[in-house]
């Protein structure tokens, strides 16, 4: 009998489409079952999508043609830690925050922090990233092996079982190539990532800027000036309103800079002091830093509550996240560019960014039971992604292509590179069984 | 106060990374082979507190204790690494650590707090792997010393410690004598991480092997477990349409 479990609806890409439940759900307790059930699937032409936490947000769990969900949640263990060698081999169901619970005695964490508690395996599906991605890099930088099970059941170790060497340069680069795959190219049974020491010491700091360039030429001069921050967060004046109001705070309203830098006592102070520097010559006022946890954590607390507080700002509306990447230099451009959009279409987007990566999301509040809201936000988002593309820059800097942002992707690869990774995809996937419908859209005969 | 710190029982407790907790075919335990150990977050807690303590100059040594097999070394380890002094690991294993409860772990604190002339023994409230709850009140007892538990707060005043416990009817201030012994709650500090290099520093602070005899104690239980077992699985819930039907349905239960 199947078995037939509801996946949640709470991506605007789901609940423009609809919700889009399998036919029947697994749960492989080892990738032996894995490996069978997907011979099984491939045996009968059934489509399989891999579910990790189903916390991605560009719809990609939704099961366009029915068929088998692959839930891996019952694969938990963390194998294989080498503290020494700073990695460690995690499977499915193992979460960021679980691993690093289990890593706290080590003195390593794994650092990159997408808002969810997602999947670490499913991360490396969605190449994610995080706030700290401009000091420890995003999910690409940080894999260095998986095991994968193919369409056809057979399993790959993109580089060779069991190895993890640093850096390597044998072969084709087959980790990468499965880093950002979304389920399309096999189902992720375990990865190996590299891992980071816990810094000794955090501070945190804030700062309001007079202008949105103002903040963006301060990041980009604290970079250049070789501060290794660990996160700049940008919040635009919108954004700060709301989160006042939801969390009774009282930020100046005006586009405001979080920042929080990693590093040894001494170290720390320099790095505090270069970009208070920074700030100031940039106009930059009400600059407040914090060493210890409970000061930081209340400096930070807007960046913390920012969904919440844009949600609180339209009650019974639901929130979606635009996800453009550009060059910094290009970032003040676009974010102005992109506030006149939403004043002149009279749309509620306040703005947070991770500004030290030229990234930013506009949480999209919207009521999903006015279909002219919808329609006005979706073309909203399609200019902004095409902003973004006019700037030298991407569709989707961390949630990933999915369903929405197919027709995207092929404006910003063009024909020849969409024709590569349509080849690709054939060749591992020849009868479309892996997540059809998702990065690619393939002409239906 | 300057004084030394008998710092928190860093009890290897289980951490909640493994997945569940099964009973042993036999009923006699839960299967504990393979199970990742770590410190008892509530004497995380309490550690963090000490060294906190000792940071603002109030005291003058946190040493960290921990009893059990050789295992539990790597908690008093952790310990050192988030600024305790030194440690001491009082070597209980096999039969003996299975059968180990608040009693006889009591009875070791109290003893090492005279050996060493403690004037403060922080702990965790509570293990997370039985949910006693008695060793830091049972401690206190053999010492005959004031005890502050469920702390959510604590500041030194002279030779009196103040305290804020979290009861049920809301939050108590009591001022208490020392020496005296306090077990940590949760909201009363955020601990640290362990970092690489304190770690690193850790590894050349000294831990120091005693056995309960060594201490004149007999760590016999006087309890003895006749059975462990699951609870019972959890059956399906009902919806009903109106509050007039829940009332039918409870009533057909016989639960009203």
């Amino acid at each position: 009998a199947a078995k037939v479990e509801k996946t949640e609806c709470d991506s605007i890409a789901l609940f423009l489409c609809r919700c889009r439940p399998p036919d029947v759900v697994v749960f492989p307790r080892c990738v032996e079952e894995v490996s069978a059930l997907a011979k099984v699937c491939h045996k009968h032409r059934l489509p399989i999508i891999p579910f990790g936490t189903g916390t991605g947000l560009e719809g990609g769990v939704g099961a366009m043609k029915g068929g088998v969900c692959f839930s891996l949640r019952n694969m938990e263990q963390v194998l294989d830690l080498h503290p020494e060698d700073f990695d460690v081999t995690v499977e499915p169901g193992v979460t960021r925050k679980t691993l690093n619970a289990y890593l706290r005695d080590t003195g390593l964490w794994f650092p990159i922090d997408p808002g969810a508690d997602a999947s670490l395996c499913g991360m490396a599906a969605t190449s994610a990233s995080g706030t700290n991605a401009v000091r420890y890099g995003t999910m690409r930088e940080n894999v260095i092996n998986l095991e994968v099970v193919l369409a056809d059941g057979s399993v790959v170790h993109t580089a060779g079982k069991g190895r993890r060497p640093r850096k390597t340069s044998a072969g084709y680069n087959l980790t990468n190539l499965f880093v950002g795959s979304e389920g399309t190219l096999g189902i992720i049974t375990k990865t190996t990532l590299r891992l980071y020491g816990i810094p000794e010491a955090m501070v945190s700091a804030v700062c309001s800027f007079p202008s949105v360039q103002a903040a963006v030429d301060s990041t980009v001069q604290t970079l250049q000036a070789g501060v290794p921050i660990a996160r700049i967060e940008f919040l635009d004046d919108v954004m700060i309103d709301a989160c006042n109001r939801f969390s009774s705070l009282s930020y100046p309203v005006t586009p405001t800079l979080f920042l929080e830098f990693h590093g040894s006592e001494q170290s720390l102070e320099e790095q505090v002091k270069t970009a208070e520097d920074i700030t100031q010559s940039n106009g930059g006022s009400d600059f407040q830093w914090a060493r210890d946890t409970e000061t930081r954590n209340r400096l930070w607390k807007a960046r913390h509550d920012a969904w919440y507080a844009a949600l609180a700002l339209r009650p019974g509306c639901k929130a979606y996240s635009t996800d453009v990447c550009v060059p910094l230099s290009r970032l003040p451009q676009i974010i102005v560019e992109t506030k006149e959009d939403l004043i002149e279409n009279r749309l509620t987007g306040p703005i947070a960014g991770h500004v030290g990566d030229g990234n930013f999301h506009c949480l999209m509040v919207v009521d999903p039971n006015d279909p002219e809201e919808m329609h006005r936000v979706h073309l909203f988002t399609e200019r902004l992604a095409r902003r973004a593309l006019a700037m030298d820059g991407t569709c989707t800097g961390e949630h990933g292509v999915g369903l929405g942002k197919r027709a995207l992707l092929c404006e910003e690869m063009g024909p020849v590179g969409i024709q590569v990774m349509q080849s690709l995809k054939d060749a591992l996937d020849p009868n479309n069984l892996m997540n059809p419908g998702k990065i690619l859209q393939r002409e239906e005969p | 106060l300057s004084c030394k710190v008998l710092s928190s029982v860093v009890t290897p407790c289980y951490c909640f990374v493994s997945p569940q907790i099964r009973v042993k075919p036999d009923n006699t335990g839960v299967v504990t082979d393979g199970v990742k150990h770590s410190m008892n977050p509530f004497c995380e807690i309490a550690v963090e507190e000490a060294v906190k303590l000792k940071e603002k100059k109030l005291i003058k040594e946190v040493v960290a204790v921990s009893c059990g097999p050789q295992q539990s070394q790597e908690t008093i380890r952790t310990a050192l690494a988030m600024g305790a002094d030194r440690g001491i690991h009082v070597d209980v294993s096999g039969k003996d650590y299975e059968n180990l409860g608040p009693l006889q772990v009591s009875k070791i604190l109290a003893a090492l707090a005279k050996q060493e002339d403690a004037q403060l023994i922080l702990l965790g409230k509570q293990a997370i792997d039985d949910d006693c709850n008695q060793t830091g009140q049972m401690t206190a007892a053999l010492l005959d010393w004031p005890q502050g538990t469920f702390a959510s707060e604590v500041s030194l005043e002279g030779d009196k410690i103040n305290l804020v416990r979290e009861i049920d009817g809301g939050l108590e201030h009591i001022k208490i004598n020392t020496p005296a012994v306090i077990t940590a709650d949760l909201r009363l500090n955020t601990p640290r991480y362990a970092t690489l290099p304190n770690i690193m520093k850790a590894k050349k602070k000294k831990i120091v092997t005693v056995k309960p005899a060594d201490l004149g104690v007999d760590v016999t239980s006087r309890l003895e477990v006749l059975k462990v077992e699951e609870p019972p699985q959890r059956q399906a819930g009902m919806k009903v349409e109106t509050v007039e039907d829940l009332v039918v349905k409870l009533k057909e239960a016989g639960r009203v």
